[in-house]
């Protein structure tokens, strides 16, 4: 081409998938964050994947330390981070060789020449340098000697020591922002406002951020290579960028404010699930108590004793915590208190993969409790879906007097979304009214008397007159909530305990199909592969292949619907992030002979591999 | 508010008291409802909280608000309840097992956080409601069913304990001293903040006697030493033993051979002296003090710190809107 960069239109693409790859010190999570924030605020639509090490800092250039940040971007409703990167920034060995494998055929890597040394390149494992042996010829290769660039950059800027090279990660963005036409402006303002108390480090971030630009914009290597993914066309709306575990926290305390109650969390900090709690204590102005205890059972159990005082409560935690929970999740579903438990899923069992996501928690949620004990379970199915499905929790756990667990995992959690943001005022409104007047004849207060549609108990808090009451774990007579032996009662009261739960089915949104064509294959999931499912089920049909898709949102009870849904297709796929669990409730329950996808590999389906199964059964 | 005359009989639940005959607990309960009607808390506004063993029926038998929660996490509980609601009085109730065993963790980090909470311990020193195993109070050498040779645990010092998890009160007192008892829960009322109180009890079907140096007629002025803030520490059936210090620890004299001014004074709020008194006794088979150790109100409660929070957030950023909470990282529109 002949044409100078200036008159040369950026070539636009549908769709582009960057992974940021290196070290976790080298910044990548908030080299990635600040590119989506820019692309959304150019308006694509967007799906991102972090990964990182579960050690905050893993000896620095080694293949455990590789933290990466995936973010696809497109000017259509895309839904997944995507399954194979186009370009690929490698800070350092270990990020190329821990992700050369997921970048597509002849796609691009960008290169911090810099870090491919002799020391780096024996601690990622290489004998050869993959720069010099030939090893990278079937990619497109754009060397940076980074370092060097960013130590130029920053000269005038007043930085030393460490903190000239600690703003690699801008150079690596400022390149990344000319390669596909991203605005600066979002990233310089962030900047500022992050680094507003020390005008010397905003100072050298914004130099270098340029010099990367600039470095696109003026070298031959790369003149060609401008391109732009153009505007989503969403569906009209206000619109955020969302990550899930934000989304949890405002659901929660709108759920809060739509039953007109003090919200009240306790939790232990536990990854992936902290955030929840950092987001929730820095909310107070909306009566918003977080308690930090001293460990997951106190968590729940100051969330019972908020309960009996009349707040939301609510406790958060990830899949150890929640065994830790259980027995006083027992002692909350006996008492018949409403309470949120939060489980964001990771892969397990016993510590497991802390930063890693997996559905693996499904059947423990369904029976992890000693006795008879069924609960409500909610799940979320994507950043965006966990405000709602929070909302529905809160619903549920307040009309029913029941604690309801609430699944959300670790894609959820630290993914992030376009999220098309509710109306104003459109809050439902289900305010909660407590007991004010005795309930019995004979002028006392009868804590197991129960509202004859939802089987529901009245909450009485303390500090009403007239209605001073106990509670506990052991099994109360029915009515009169005195500790009862009697073996009638305790049958009465287990059954009417699940009987209270499976009548909410008739209270839930039944299950809707996805169905344009009449297929006779459904895919059914739940959880986090919503997104994905969905992907893999618009390919099939664009094969010209009839399919049908559902998701669930509520896994205790099910839709009532869902049984009269499975039983019109002649076969049903369930992929599921674990080894077959709703699959398992799914053939209990309706005996359906549902075919399962599974996998426990530290990460989400490709879209391919749902796309392949889906073919393999029509 | 209008003031309500109580009677004890107010704070008597309709549930017939299930502990054996001649238990310790029979005594405390008195004591507790006695004091409740006598001390101006409405009813409605109390709440006993316990987890499980014989102590923890006690909510049962209150005609307040309770809760009978799960084994060892009154204190936790009990630390959602004040901190939710700190316009009540919550009181919670525990045995030395539910307390110092599996709930040891909770009490004392109740402790340090100077929760708003009345924690009542019943030490019995052994495991009742599971027919007496030995306790983390009972003594080295025990006997029990699960210790056919003799325990080899070496137990608690409960106020030691309390004190060195930060507790702004610390008290103990006795089943079979009902007014002591009656003015040890008021005092722990009238304190700001977690109060720890110790109660020895009697359990007389698997530990008689445990405290019968304290108890018996013939034994127990020689044995009791009442602290007393301010005053001298002196006991003895005619207050012929002191208590001076010495070697830097508390320990035990004849009165008359020491100097009058040797005689350790009282001071509830001298942290080094409440330790070193309960080291006196280990184990109540002695000389033992009973009385406040220490009590302190410079320390803001707990609930109080969560609350002024909570009315600075509102003050500065007012009440908070969750339309614009949800496009407080920034919007854009598609049309």
């Amino acid at each position: 081409m002949s044409t100078t960069i200036e008159d040369t239109e950026p070539e636009a693409l549908d769709k582009v998938i960057i992974r940021f790859a290196g070290d976790s010190g080298d910044g990548m999570q908030l080299a990635g964050n600040r590119f989506t924030d820019a692309s959304a605020a150019f308006g694509n639509d967007l799906a991102t994947f972090p990964s990182f090490p579960a050690e905050i800092r893993a000896p620095a250039g080694t293949l455990p330390g590789v933290s990466s940040f995936q973010v696809q971007i497109a000017d259509f409703d895309i839904l997944t981070a995507g399954d194979e990167p186009d370009v690929l920034v490698a800070m350092n060995p270990a990020a190329l060789k821990s992700n050369l494998a997921d970048l597509r055929p002849m796609g691009t890597i960008v290169i911090n020449t810099e870090a491919f040394e002799e020391r780096n390149l024996a601690k990622a494992g290489y004998t050869e340098n993959p720069l010099t042996d030939g090893s990278l010829n079937a990619y497109k290769v754009i060397e940076v000697p980074m370092e060097s660039l960013t130590k130029e950059a920053v000269k005038d800027t007043g930085v030393s020591g460490r903190d000239v090279l600690r703003s690699k990660n801008m150079f690596a963005l400022g390149l990344m922002a000319w390669l596909y036409s991203r605005p600066l402006e979002p990233t310089v303002d962030w900047i500022n406002a992050k680094f507003g108390r020390k005008p010397e480090v905003a100072e050298a971030n914004i130099a270098t951020l340029k010099a990367g630009y600039n470095f696109g914009f003026t070298t031959e290597a790369t003149k060609n290579s401008a391109v732009t993914v153009k505007p989503a066309k969403l569906p009209p709306g206000e619109y955020t960028t969302i990550s899930g575990n934000l989304s949890l926290a405002w659901g929660l305390i709108a759920g809060a404010k739509a039953a007109n109650l003090p919200l009240f969390y306790g939790s232990y900090p536990i990854t992936p699930a902290s955030d929840i709690l950092h987001e929730l204590s820095r909310h107070k102005n909306f009566g918003v108590r977080t308690f930090q205890a001293e460990d997951e059972i106190a968590a729940i159990s100051a969330s019972i004793g908020a309960a009996f005082g009349g707040h939301l409560a609510v406790t958060g935690t990830s899949g150890p915590g929640l065994a830790l929970k259980s027995e006083a999740l027992s002692l909350a579903m006996m008492t018949e208190l409403p309470l949120i438990v939060i489980n964001v899923q990771r892969g397990g069992p016993s510590t497991g993969l802390p930063t890693k996501p997996e559905q693996s928690d499904l059947l423990f949620a369904m029976y992890g409790r000693h006795g008879e004990s069924p609960l409500p379970i909610v799940a979320a199915s994507s950043p965006s879906d966990a405000y709602e499905s929070a909302i529905e929790a809160v619903r549920i756990a307040l009309k029913y007097m029941t604690p309801v667990i609430l699944l959300s995992d670790n894609s959820v959690a630290t993914g992030s979304e376009p999220w098309r943001l509710p109306e104003r005022d459109s809050l439902p409104d289900f305010r909660v009214t407590f007991a004010t007047k005795p309930n019995s004849p004979d002028g006392e207060f009868m804590p197991y008397v129960r509202d004859p549609l939802t089987f529901a108990r009245q909450w009485a808090v303390p500090g009403t007159p007239g209605l001073e009451h106990r509670i506990g774990g052991l099994e109360k007579e029915e009515v009169s909530g005195n500790v009862s032996y009697n073996s009638d009662n305790h049958q009465l009261m287990t059954d009417t305990r699940a009987w209270k739960v499976a009548n909410i089915a008739n209270d839930i949104t039944p299950v809707a199909v996805d169905d344009p064509d009449g297929a006779s294959t459904l895919v059914l999931g739940w959880g986090s592969t919503l997104p994905v499912i969905k992907a893999a089920v618009r390919r099939v049909r664009n094969e010209g292949h009839p399919i049908a898709h559902a998701h669930l949102r509520h896994l205790n009870p099910f839709p009532a619907n869902l049984g009269e849904v499975l039983k019109s297709y002649d076969n049903v796929l369930i992929p599921e992030l674990n080894t077959g669990q709703l699959i398992r409730l799914i053939r209990a329950e309706y005996l359906v002979d549902a075919v399962g996808l599974n996998k426990v590999s530290a990460l989400p389906f490709k879209v391919t591999e749902i796309e392949a199964k889906l073919l393999e059964m029509i | 508010m209008t003031t309500i005359e109580y009677t004890r009989g107010d704070f008597q639940s309709d549930q017939e008291v299930r502990w054996c005959p001649g238990c310790g607990d029979y005594t405390i309960l008195a004591s507790v409802q006695k004091f409740m009607a006598a001390s101006g808390i409405r009813k409605e506004n109390a709440v006993f909280v316990s987890g499980i063993g014989c102590a923890a029926r006690f909510p049962y038998y209150m005609a307040t608000y309770g809760m009978h929660s799960i084994h060892g996490r009154a204190p936790a509980v009990a630390t959602g309840l004040a901190t939710a609601r700190p316009d009540l009085s919550v009181w919670v109730v525990g045995g030395d097992g539910d307390m110092m065993s599996i709930g040891g963790n909770h009490l004392i980090h109740a402790l340090r956080r100077n929760v708003n909470l009345k924690i009542l311990m019943f030490n019995n020193q052994i495991y009742g409601l599971t027919k007496g195993q030995y306790s983390p109070t009972s003594e080295v050498g025990k006997t029990t069913k699960s210790s056919p040779m003799g325990s080899i645990d070496y137990p608690f010092n409960p106020m030691s304990l309390a004190l060195g998890a930060e507790a702004t009160f610390v008290a103990r007192t006795l089943d079979m001293d009902p007014k002591h008892t009656g003015e040890m829960l008021e005092a722990a009322y009238a304190h700001k903040g977690s109060a720890f109180v110790e109660i020895y009890q009697n359990c007389n079907v698997f530990n008689d006697k445990a405290f019968i140096a304290l108890t018996s007629k013939d034994d127990r002025d020689s044995n009791r030493i009442y602290l007393e803030h301010g005053k001298p520490i002196r006991f003895g059936q005619d207050m012929e033993k002191a208590v001076v210090m010495h070697n830097g620890e508390a320990t035990i004299v004849d009165a008359a051979a020491v100097d009058e001014t040797a005689i350790l004074i009282h001071d509830q709020t001298n942290m080094s002296m409440a330790f070193a008194l309960s080291r006196l006794s280990h184990s109540p088979t002695g000389p033992t003090p009973l009385g406040i150790f220490r009590s302190v109100d410079e320390r803001g409660t707990y609930d109080d710190g969560v609350n002024a929070q909570l009315a600075k957030a509102k003050s500065t950023k007012g009440d908070g809107n969750i339309d614009d909470l949800i496009r407080s990282l920034g919007t854009w529109t598609v049309g």
